[in-house]
């Protein structure tokens, strides 16, 4: 890249057009930023907004966790052994969903499908071993309706569940659209997105892990 | 005048949250830094897991500890999955999430205070029964 050697004109905040060797990153110079960025902030904002709906139904579960009314509490309830299992799957599935993007970064569709499938299989493996779960409880009488501890459980619990169902849905949305259209920009926006919410499903998930089970069960 | 304009130099300018900015050889470059970010939460996920079962760890440190390797493993996801970094050209995301962080913080430990509150200031359930009477 060749420097520009003329001198720069004064202007310290930087509200005219950015020149490659002043670029002040980050303070929004240089016009409008690429539709990518923009996407994928407004996404990211939208993300965050959704942790803040999810640390509604931690506090809420925080406050309920004792409130067993005579039932089991976390103790009774609670296989940490399968939670092992089904945080395995989904972060070998947030890895190949990784993989995805860059195979979409690549324009290389068979690495994109065959990452996508193993995104997709690790995470149904996931919401069947969480199914499970739940119709273990249920038919157990362990219900949402037992106590206010079950019901703020399956609230909590369930609605990472919600999103990780709609997460596969989106997914296969996804494939289809690369195979129908190939990677126009517009999909690879799409994909981007996709993969961001599939990870941030895992970081609520690193926090459901700990504080519902691990710290459940702890004597 | 021969200016250069940012438009025509993608590798400038903000970056969308989730894009990594590769130098050199792209594909390699992105499977190795995603490869770290799995092992390293995998290792933090085994970490937990252990010291939750009770082995190793003193008993009053063991929830703080759970807390302290969630919140690595968190930061781990966004630097090696979400690419949230500490880059000039990452700002815009972080201050985001730094926002995002706060609403957090107050939404869960401000509940906790007032319910908590609540609860030291509501007389039993035997003393209502009495003021009944």
């Amino acid at each position: 890249m060749s420097t520009v050697d003329t001198p720069l004109p004064f202007d310290p905040y930087q509200v005219g057009r950015a020149r490659v060797d002043n670029p002040a990153r980050g303070h929004g110079a240089g016009g409008p930023a690429a539709k990518r960025v923009i996407v994928a902030y407004g996404f990211w904002v939208f993300l965050l907004s959704d942790i803040i709906m999810f640390s509604a139904f931690f506090a809420t579960y925080a406050v309920l966790a004792g409130a067993t009314n005579g039932g089991p509490g976390a103790r009774e309830v609670f296989d940490v052994r399968n939670v092992g299992v089904e945080t395995v799957f989904l972060l070998l599935s947030s890895f190949s969903c990784g993989m995805a993007s860059l195979a979409a970064g690549a324009r290389n569709k068979p690495a994109f499908y065959a990452s996508m499938a193993v995104t997709f299989l690790f995470g149904a493996a996931f919401l069947t071993l969480e199914m499970r779960e739940f119709v273990g409880l249920i038919q157990a009488s362990n219900g949402p309706s037992r106590s206010a501890f079950l019901s703020s459980f399956f609230a909590l619990v369930g609605c990472h569940g919600a999103h990780v169902t709609a997460g596969l849905v989106w997914l296969l949305v996804m494939i289809a659209q690369v195979f129908a259209k190939g990677f126009r920009p517009e999909i690879l926006r799409r994909t981007l997105c996709f993969s961001l919410f599939w990870h941030t499903l895992d970081i609520i998930w690193v926090a459901l892990f700990t504080v519902v089970y691990l710290l459940g069960v702890l004597p | 005048m021969t200016e250069v304009y940012r438009e025509d130099h993608p590798e400038y300018g903000d970056s969308a949250p989730g894009d990594e900015r590769l130098d050199g050889s792209g594909v390699a470059q992105g499977i190795a830094g995603y490869l770290v970010g799995l092992v390293l939460a995998l290792g933090l996920t085994g970490a937990s897991f252990y010291f939750a079962a009770g082995h190793a760890l003193w008993a009053p440190g063991i929830a703080p500890s759970l807390v302290a390797l969630a919140v690595g493993q968190m930061g781990v996801h966004l630097v090696f999955f979400l690419h949230i970094t500490t880059g000039p050209e990452s700002t815009n995301n972080v201050l985001a999430l730094a926002f995002g962080v706060l609403i957090v913080f107050l939404l869960i430990a401000g509940t906790l205070f007032i319910m908590s509150t609540l609860n030291h200031n509501m007389p039993q359930m035997g003393e209502i029964i009495s003021m009944q009477r």
